[in-house]
């Protein structure tokens, strides 16, 4: 039967997918970010419910230990991302990349 | 062949001791660079000879971490393809440390930050050639990403940032979707082990949706046609030292990950479809690769641009080995050594590069006249680096070249023959355009500085091997053919070499 | 990331929606059509806990069975802090000082929180071996700490971290590579434990790295601070000669 981790399953991969269409979508960078944090929270939530989806078994400890492994490279990523935009940002007082990413001929 | 549990420390000190410098460099800053550069690699490269050693004498090297066999603990694995890929990276690694000590002496910006991002990186790479845990993998990714990222941004530059930014989003992307495959597999099969992995997996459409994730993550991080967009501004706009490390070693360890992945772990989901549809990607990147290396102003863009291009070519191999066991080995083979030979050819070509624009103070192509006669050992190193990019006779490039277009015709696939040859025909057009340049002679009022030594040098030793694995091919390749896809009874068939 | 910034209207936005649609429908579908899986980890866990040397499984995974993980992510927090500094330029550039907060209250409180905040800190050190806790939630306490008395201005900025400050970064990773590499010198593998050895080593990694993460992240807030200069003077600042303890550790 269904247990309990089978809805954080489905929330993870709804958060994932909302999270990659932030990601390429918006333009400005912190919103990319914050995208990459939705998607990252999509995956850990994924990792952890569906080894649960199913009733009656145990709470499984590799996962979670996983998912706290994930949440502090997500969180060191996240920290460099943002001190690169903020540095940027003083740099040329933008919050977007240039528009071509591809140079001139 | 059997493979054996060790207990011998090469394979983990392969891992501890970049991560030592690592920790030395930043404590001791940039006058410890000096001992490090002569300490760390000599330390690497005797655990290496001593792990090929063993290889040779028992064969398959398992080593669980913490003695913890999988699936609880976290195994390391080393055979055939993983000790080319160590040597691979150790070789590199070695010219382009050399080449930072000259590079960064002097005014440079960048030198004290440079070495503990470097050596972190090494370890990365090396940790991630050693692991056989799927979720370990994702964390050597991550190591990998964000010191590539870290280095990427070292100028300070705003273009710098921004390409670093762009990289550091794309290779984000692309780990967390491996990592969202990953999580499917190990809900389904309660695993992280890839040999276990392998054992268990059955060819069903979830299990395809897994893979498919994981390959599209990886694919962007290996920046195949069309989600390469990321690496030519990064690759073209790091320093010369940073820019031969991405092209020549980080882009080679998501493109291993993708060949363990898919023919150890899921061989079977390797559709024909698939399969030519990689190539097709590959045959795109390799034109257009080409056709815009031809037409950039800058140098170290040109660089970049090719490396888009020799990506398209190592995807070949995917066609080329799933038609039929009869090209497997060989399109194998003939992938992973031009993925070897190109780390070697790239990483020269961007290191002399790196010493012709410190010579002129100039990085845009056609202002290149003169460079023949001030920097002759490093022009010598672009040609012969170009030689194997090329495919050319007697280079690494070549017998790779050759080793693709035996399977493709083994298999019939004529097609893919065609764009090996003509893309090295487009090859040549790039690399000649700047050769011609640089032999020019220079304007009148051209100022040139000097290099120090070490920077020729070092290009010219990196071209050097690139050809000699034109020559030495027997070993890498005998090599090559003791690896894990193999060794377990896959489809493709087993052949035994003394 | 996209190819045709700013634009976001045009093609991009119907067909980044209707694949990451797609994509979600496939991955709920591939939720419920995943195998089971026949056998599962929880069980070797549980018949190792004795031998691992703590009492709560996690703990177990996270610094034993799968130590080296941890050894990993810990070098992945230590690349962000090197990649923040590494693009700060080197030239004489104004850093950030915020400016200390003169209310009363903020500074009561901080004078009743922050040894409320390393008691706790400690506490959940310690109760990591056998319930929920750890160093990693330690050391985020502790940096919260770090956060306020940044915000108040007791913590300065600095361009380039000092000697002291890189040895308390560093401390908790290199503990853990000796920890790592002693059993090698044995005979044994890496970060090999058992049992009461296994315990102590696992105390001794947890309570170094607790220092170090939370210098890591405190580092982190202070480090992405921004400069005064906000346009492109700044490069041209950057290029002056620079002075003697410019770019310097």
């Amino acid at each position: 039967m269904i247990g309990g981790g089978l809805i954080y399953a489905i929330a993870g991969a709804i958060l994932f997918s909302l999270g990659l269409y932030g990601l390429v979508v918006h333009p400005h960078l912190m919103r990319k970010l914050i995208a990459f944090n939705i998607t990252g929270s999509g995956v850990f939530l994924v990792l952890v419910g569906l080894p649960q989806r199913m009733a009656g078994t145990p709470p499984d400890r590799v996962s979670e230990a996983l998912v706290l492994t994930g949440i502090v490279v997500a969180v060191s990523a996240t920290a460099f991302g943002l001190a690169l935009v903020r540095r940027f940002y003083d740099l040329t007082g933008k919050t977007r990349l240039p528009n071509d990413p591809r140079p001139e001929p | 062949m059997t493979g054996i549990s060790s207990v011998a420390p090469w394979i983990p000190s392969l891992i501890l001791l970049p991560l030592a410098a690592g920790s030395l460099s930043f404590l001791f800053g940039p006058r410890s660079s000096l001992g490090l550069v002569a300490a760390t690699p000599v330390g690497i490269g005797f655990a290496l000879i001593q792990l090929l050693l063993e290889f040779n004498d028992t064969g398959l090297q398992h080593y669980p971490v913490g003695s913890w066999g999988s699936p609880l603990g976290i195994e390391f694995r080393a055979d055939g393809l993983s000790l080319v890929m160590l040597g691979m990276t150790a070789t590199v690694g070695i010219f382009i440390s050399l080449y930072a000590l000259g590079y960064f002496s002097g005014e440079q910006a960048g030198g004290v930050w440079f070495w503990p991002l470097w050596w972190f990186l090494w370890a990365a790479l090396n940790a991630l050639f050693l692991s056989a845990d799927l979720f370990n993998l994702y964390v050597t990714l991550e190591l990998l990403s964000l010191s590539a990222a870290g280095l990427v941004t070292l100028s300070g530059e705003w273009e710098s940032l921004a390409a670093g930014l762009r990289y550091l989003l794309a290779a984000l992307a692309g780990s967390l979707a491996y990592l969202m495959g990953v999580a499917l597999l190990y809900g389904a099969y309660g695993t992280l082990s890839l040999e276990l992995m392998a054992g268990l997996i059955r060819p069903e459409p979830a299990n395809a949706l897994a893979a498919s994730l994981i390959t599209v993550g990886l694919l962007l991080k290996t920046a195949l046609f069309p989600l390469h967009f990321w690496l030519p501004p990064a690759h073209g706009s790091a320093l010369p030292p940073v820019s031969a490390l991405l092209s020549g070693l980080v882009i080679k360890a998501s493109f291993y990950m993708l060949l363990r992945l898919w023919f150890e772990v899921f061989p079977s989901a390797l559709t024909p479809v698939f399969a030519q549809g990689i190539g097709i990607l590959g045959a795109i990147a390799v034109f257009s690769g080409a056709w815009l290396a031809f037409h950039q102003e800058k140098l170290k863009m040109l660089i970049a641009w090719s490396t888009v291009a020799q990506i398209g070519y190592l995807f070949l191999t995917f066609p080329l080995a799933s038609a039929s066991p009869a090209g497997a080995l060989t399109a194998l083979s003939g992938g992973v050594y031009l993925a070897l030979s190109h780390a070697m050819a790239k990483a020269a070509l961007f290191l002399a590069a790196g010493a012709m624009l410190k010579v002129t103070g100039e990085d845009r192509i056609d202002r290149l006249e003169g460079v023949g006669r001030h920097l002759p050992v490093s022009l010598f190193a672009f040609a012969i680096a170009g030689v194997s990019l090329m495919g050319l006779p007697p280079s690494g490039g070549f017998i790779a070249k050759w080793l693709l277009l035996d399977a493709a015709l083994a298999t019939g696939q004529w097609w893919w023959a065609v764009v090996l040859i003509l893309g090295s025909l487009l090859t040549a057009a790039y690399i000649f355009r700047v050769l011609r340049r640089c032999f020019l002679a220079p304007p009148e009022h051209a100022v040139f500085h000097s290099v120090p030594v070490v920077m020729p040098i070092a290009a010219f030793s990196l071209a050097g091997i690139a050809l000699l694995l034109g020559l030495t091919a027997v070993f890498p390749l005998r090599l090559l053919e003791k690896s894990a896809p193999y060794v377990a009874e896959a489809a493709i068939p087993f052949t035994v070499v003394p | 990331m996209s190819a045709v910034e700013p634009e976001e209207h045009g093609l991009i936005r119907p067909i980044a929606a209707a694949l990451a649609s797609a994509l979600g429908i496939g991955l709920i579908v591939a939720i419920f059509a995943l195998p089971r899986p026949v056998v599962g980890l929880a069980a070797l866990v549980a018949a190792h806990l004795e031998e691992s040397g703590v009492r709560h499984p996690v703990t177990a995974v996270l610094l034993n069975y799968r130590g080296y993980d941890t050894l990993l992510e810990i070098a992945v927090l230590l690349l962000a802090v090197l990649g923040v500094s590494a693009f700060r330029p080197a030239g004489p550039v104004a850093t950030y000082r915020p400016r200390p907060d003169s209310g009363p209250v903020l500074a009561a409180l901080i004078r009743l929180i922050i040894p409320l905040i390393v008691l706790t800190a400690g506490y959940l050190l310690w109760a990591g071996a056998h319930r929920p806790g750890g160093a990693f939630q330690a050391a985020a306490v502790l940096a919260g700490g770090g956060v306020l008395l940044r915000l108040t201005g007791l913590i300065p900025s600095f361009r380039s971290p000092p000697l002291w400050l890189r040895m308390a970064l560093f401390l908790g990773f290199d503990v853990f590579l000796i920890v790592a590499a002693l059993p090698l010198g044995e005979g044994s593998r890496l970060l090999e434990y058992r049992a009461a050895r296994a315990g102590i080593a696992i105390l001794v990694v947890e309570s170094a790295l607790t220092l170090s993460i939370a210098a890591i992240l405190v580092t982190l807030f202070v480090g992405a601070a921004p400069s005064r200069i906000r346009n492109k003077r700044s490069t041209e600042s950057a290029r002056l000669p620079q002075n003697d303890r410019a770019g310097q550790p």
